[in-house]
């Protein structure tokens, strides 16, 4: 696969190269990610989880994945 | 005694004590602390999932969102911006809309900023949210909360996390009068007298994290925590006698020999 064929993201603050076409959902998947205990944001968007299949990853999308931890 | 249940928002506990889930140990500790205190809510917090260590588990894991409800909360939020995204990020996980709000405006001791808390108030009642406001202990921006919708007024009573106990008694007291929805004691409270006193000033249920967390032995003292809350509200609702600076013997004089 030449650079052509790839993009690059950031994810929780962490640069990643996926290939082009790449959905969100195909993120999730390769993250394994329980998809029902986070939520989703792209470029401060909220991302319907329900949509993510058909949500394709641009150079330089900023996704934040968020789940809930302990805390006061 | 007729079942004394509160009601925030339309939902029904049985508990009058919160719980916080930061600053266990680990899960297990927070999960068992929990069960213990006997609390039906238990505040939680948004932030990032570790995409690099998967293995890490999560709260969800331990704690059971079915059995127990998790008031997400924007704990570490300093503006209005902030705690509107986290909390609109916390109803996408799973369908919340009971939520507390907490914009601080001070790192030392992390005094809500009044302004800000106001202004998200506003903007997250009207899209559907039902928000638990920590808030300051000054009337008058508890009333203009009120009034804006909240669904909760959450005074400190002392800083977060400080164990000060409830330094602001007249305030409190001022604000168990006006407040019409559901008052409930943040921040502050140390030992279980402090929870005592706040149910005993009448307040409707405390919020507790770090006095139970970092407690020496922190199952024993979410027991402790437990058995407070339901001895201050038992006391509140008997009616207490009026103070007397004479004393009055508890024994009859009448077959004194």
């Amino acid at each position: 696969m030449n650079k052509k064929n790839k993009i690059k993201i950031v994810v929780n603050g962490k640069l990643l190269t996926v290939k082009t076409k790449f959905s969100v959902k195909n993120l999730i998947e390769k993250l394994k990610i329980p998809i029902n205990k986070v939520a989703i944001e792209l470029n401060e968007e909220i991302v319907n989880k329900k949509k993510i299949n058909k949500i394709f990853l641009e150079n330089n999308d900023k996704i934040e994945i968020v789940n809930f931890i302990g805390g006061g | 005694m007729k079942s004394d249940i509160l009601k925030i928002a339309n939902n029904k506990f049985k508990s009058r004590l919160i719980v916080g889930t930061g600053k266990y140990k680990n899960m297990k500790e927070c999960a068992k602390a929990i069960k213990i205190s006997g609390a039906e809510i238990v505040t939680v917090a948004v932030r990032r999932v570790n995409i690099s260590d998967k293995s890490k588990p999560l709260l969800m894991d331990y704690i059971d969102p079915k059995k127990i409800m998790y008031l997400p909360n924007t704990a570490g939020c300093f503006t209005s911006k902030d705690a509107l995204r986290t909390l609109r990020l916390a109803r996408e996980i799973g369908g919340w809309k009971i939520v507390k709000l907490e914009v601080l405006g001070d790192k030392k001791n992390l005094f809500p900023d009044m302004i800000e808390t106001l202004k998200s108030t506003e903007v997250l009642t009207k899209e559907g949210f039902k928000v638990m406001v920590y808030c300051n202990d000054d009337p008058l921006m508890c009333k203009r909360l009120e009034n804006s919708g909240a669904s909760a007024i959450m005074p400190l009573a002392a800083p977060i996390g400080s164990g000060l106990g409830i330094q602001n008694k007249i305030n409190i007291k001022i604000l168990r009068q006006q407040t019409k929805v559901p008052l409930i004691i943040d921040a502050g409270l140390g030992q279980a007298s402090d929870a005592v006193q706040a149910m005993e000033m009448g307040c409707d249920a405390v919020l507790i994290n770090t006095a139970i967390a970092k407690a020496k032995k922190p199952f024993q003292m979410a027991e402790s925590m437990k058995y407070a809350v339901i001895s201050g509200r038992k006391s509140f609702l008997s009616g207490r006698i009026m103070p007397n600076l004479s004393g009055s013997p508890s024994t009859t004089k009448i077959g004194l020999i």
